[in-house]
């Protein structure tokens, strides 16, 4: 008995030790912040950058601090507060983030933050159950432009980038943005039931999602959102289809509010190590995710322009007035 | 047969000594971490998961798999003894597991929380063995009318978790479906009663209530009774194991447990919880000593123990023939697939077999390693009883702040359990059920999009939830469940006369 029981207090004091590092990290060289809940999209980042940073030996260390809340903007605010001038601190962000500030009135906004790069894109790509009878994007586009009430899309949360890429469609298709039928669900895994059981007309969802269903001939992809035609894939554009809907669902990295530019060409270079590695490619090949490395500087304009396009949109539907 | 073969050929892969020694390291750090108040299975794989990196595929997973059910069953740990219920889904095992506790019956609560969590791990296995092809099918077809019927049924049976007086009973239901109104509105994006603070847009956290109610608001009132009644607890009262009665009795709430646990787990927005507010319900219904519910009946703890682990099963059967994540968990579970290149989908059965046994069989052997491992060790943790009752609750309040903290670093959720704890202790000095709020919370949501959502996709129709042959079904045994306790009082005083 006594062996066990040693052994257990000896497994519970390495398991609380290792919970306080992990929950307050306070000894890290570089702090990633996700401002999401483990196991989302931006976690994932946050976790594969420091999987590839470790393995490159580009930092002694690195820690994932997960501050999850309304779509990331509970993590923005907390890193505006709490981290200025520091040098050491990164965050994960992207997309979903330009819409969930309009949405929640958030009190502080990407701009407080030091962009340092895009890394990521995922494509967005737009299914309908095999049995469907609509063969292609333009037949939903004129599906859409008979009644635009009755064509029900799928996707995760409301104001997310699938609810934009569904409101951009009908809109691109000539019918009346604002009354776009768009049915929100909790996670990926719950939108893909409702169109695998034929409840809704089309989902909405990453392309990484969808493909094994798309190969195993349950669901038919009826158009990606990049501007040009995926290598070796099948998929045709909406562009290709006379569609003007171009997206990508991307994910960047910001520095800490206020560090000097020394602290930002450092981090800046180590971003661009990270991306050129070859652990980085390899965690990109499985999970399906674009490279899409812009640095700072052609970053904040891009950035620029999709908090327009977002907010244009956000207005049509509704959910910015 | 082939499966049986596949699976065979998984275990023999799974006993080697060193795979052994993984699932044993697995089930230990799952444990440790996962009896912390607040920390549920999913964050403690979360947490835990990096560590799996450095090993093969088949360690790896082997390992994962002992984490998770470790994880796990710490949760149900501290439910029962000192009232903390990690995730929602350990909630009812706290109902009663606690009150058995509290009377010196803790190590039959673990024991049955133990072995039904075997059981039903088990159970759920050959489920995923033999009914997973079809199952899935089922679960695709289940649209949001039928899960909002299924949710009528759920409150209406859970009405039984409401305690003596519906009117108190029906004030904390309400208070619970308020709470859940909560934050950002799933289907427009809408905030609601979040007051403008952001940490309220995404809703309170169930856990954050749950502990607020039960740990802290349950310390708070025994602090303030002290000097009226000197509560001695004792640790152990009669035997530390499960009596001939106590198996009997745990046996069949088991079976039931799983039969509720697997199906609705392996529906795609089923989750944990409803089963075992349905096991709960069910068991307070068929059982022979309804008198001993509320005040520590063993079927309370055996029955939801295995209709949990059960659903955490039935969660693998998306995961793994429709690559859907439909649990925190399974995402985690996901990404640990992903280290491998693996994408887990309708091919992943038939591109790689060898992984997805070796998975199915780590977790069986977790599930033996968990049984080994904690039926030794249910006389050491009922000891933490003994401790006495001001350290006791002082520790209580302690972890249960930590745990908050560490699941969501920031003043307002430390805020929010504060109020939660007097809110709790306040319900227990006027005699109001607290299960009943956690129950509002978690079904209202719910409840609510799903509703919606099948509002939505049938243009506004109503009669989309009777043209659904599921949802039709489920509500006419819902307005049965409403009926029954009628009829069946008419038909006890009926005969009450006759004697």
């Amino acid at each position: 008995m006594l062996p066990v029981r040693i052994l257990c207090r000896g497994a519970l004091i390495a398991g609380t030790v290792m919970f306080a590092t992990a929950a307050f990290a306070q000894t890290m060289e570089l702090k990633i912040v996700a401002p999401a809940a483990p196991g989302g999209g931006w976690d994932q980042t946050a976790r594969s950058i420091q999987q590839a940073l470790i393995a490159e030996k580009l930092v002694k260390n690195a820690q994932v601090v997960n501050i999850a809340g309304a779509g990331g903007t509970v993590g923005l605010a907390q890193f505006v507060n709490g981290t200025k001038g520091d040098g050491n601190q990164l965050m994960v962000n992207g997309f979903v983030m330009v819409g969930a500030i309009l949405m929640n009135k958030s009190p502080v906004s990407m701009s407080q933050i030091t962009p340092i790069a895009k890394i990521t894109e995922e494509v967005q790509i737009m299914v309908v159950p095999v049995n469907s009878p609509i063969k292609t994007a333009k037949d939903l586009a004129e599906a859409v432009k008979k009644d635009v009430a009755k064509v029900t899309f799928a996707g995760g949360s409301a104001g997310g980038v699938d609810h934009i890429m569904a409101a951009l469609f009908v809109g691109a298709a000539g019918a009346d943005a604002s009354k776009v039928n768009y049915v929100a669900f909790s996670g990926g895994g719950e939108s893909l039931a409702a169109i695998l059981g034929g409840k809704v007309t089309a989902g909405i969802s990453g392309l990484s999602e969808y493909e094994g269903q798309i190969k195993a001939g349950k669901l038919r992809a009826i158009g990606v959102t990049s501007a040009n035609r995926i290598a070796g894939s099948d998929i045709p554009t909406f562009k290709e289809q006379g569609i003007d809907l171009v997206l990508t669902n991307w994910r960047s990295v910001f520095g800490a509010p206020g560090i000097n530019d020394v602290q930002k060409k450092a981090l800046g270079e180590l971003v661009e190590k990270l991306v050129k590695s070859a652990s980085w490619k390899d965690i990109l090949k499985q999970k399906g995710w674009d490279d899409a490395y812009t640095p700072a500087e052609p970053f904040t304009k891009f950035l620029a322009e999709e908090q327009t396009r977002v907010t244009a949109v956000m207005q049509t539907v509704g959910l910015v007035k | 047969m082939d499966a049986l073969y596949a699976l065979m050929h998984g275990l023999t892969i799974a006993t080697q000594p060193w795979n052994l020694l993984y699932a044993l390291t697995g089930v230990l750090l799952g444990t440790a971490v996962g009896v912390l108040p607040g920390i549920g299975p999913a964050l403690t794989v979360a947490l835990l998961l990096p560590i799996t990196f450095k090993l093969d595929p088949a360690g790896s997973l082997i390992m994962f798999a002992g984490i998770y059910y470790g994880g796990m069953y710490g949760g149900s740990t501290t439910s029962i003894l000192i009232n903390t219920p990690g995730e929602s889904a350990s909630m009812v095992t706290a109902l009663e597991g606690n009150k058995m506790a509290k009377a010196g019956r803790g190590g039959p609560a673990l024991a049955t929380a133990a072995i039904g969590s075997f059981v039903a791990g088990t159970l759920a296995t050959l489920g995923i063995v033999f009914l997973a092809p079809w199952l899935v099918n089922v679960a695709v077809n289940f649209g949001p009318e039928d899960y909002f019927a299924l949710m009528v049924v759920a409150f209406i049976t859970v009405s039984a978790t409401f305690g003596d007086s519906p009117i108190r009973g029906l004030t904390s239901l309400f208070i619970g479906l308020t709470l859940g109104l909560v934050g950002i509105d799933k289907l427009t994006g809408q905030p609601r009663l979040a007051f403008g603070v952001p940490d309220l847009l995404d809703g309170v956290e169930v856990t954050t209530l749950a502990v607020g109610l039960f740990a802290v608001g349950e310390a708070l009132y025994v602090a303030s009774r002290r000097h009226l009644v000197e509560e001695k607890l004792e640790p152990v009262r009669g035997s530390l194991w499960m009596t001939k009665a106590d198996w009997k009795r745990s046996f069949w709430p088991w079976i039931r447990g799983t039969c509720f646990g697997f199906p609705i787990g392996a529906l795609p927005a089923g989750g944990a919880e409803i089963p075992t507010f349905l096991s709960y319900s069910t068991e307070k219904r068929l059982t022979k000593h309804p008198e001993e519910f509320g005040h520590g009946a063993i079927e309370g703890v055996a029955g939801p123990e295995a209709a949990n682990n059960a659903s955490a099963a039935g969660t693998l059967v998306p995961l793994l023939t429709l690559g859907l994540p439909t649990s925190a968990t399974a995402a985690m579970l996901l990404a640990g697939f992903q280290q491998y290149g693996l994408n887990p989908g309708p091919l992943l059965f038939a591109e790689r077999p060898d992984l997805v046994w070796g998975l199915i069989a780590s977790l069986f052997i977790a599930n033996i390693m968990l049984l080994v491992l904690n039926l030794p060790l249910v006389g050491l943790w009922v000891k933490l009883l003994a401790i006495p009752q001001p350290w006791l609750y002082a520790g209580i309040l302690v972890f249960a702040t930590m745990g908050t903290i560490a699941a969501k670093p920031s003043v307002v959720e430390l805020s929010m359990l504060a109020g939660f704890c007097v809110m709790g202790f306040l319900m227990r000095r006027f005699d109001f059920p607290v299960a009943p709020v956690v129950v509002g919370l978690i079904l209202g949501p719910v409840a609510e999009s799903q509703l919606r959502r099948a509002l939505q996709i049938s243009l506004g129709d109503p009669m989309v939830l009777l043209q659904s042959p599921m949802s039709a079904t489920l509500l006419a045994v819902a307005v049965l469940a409403l009926l029954a306790p009628f009829a069946l009082k008419g038909m006890s005083r009926f005969k009450a006369s006759e004697d």
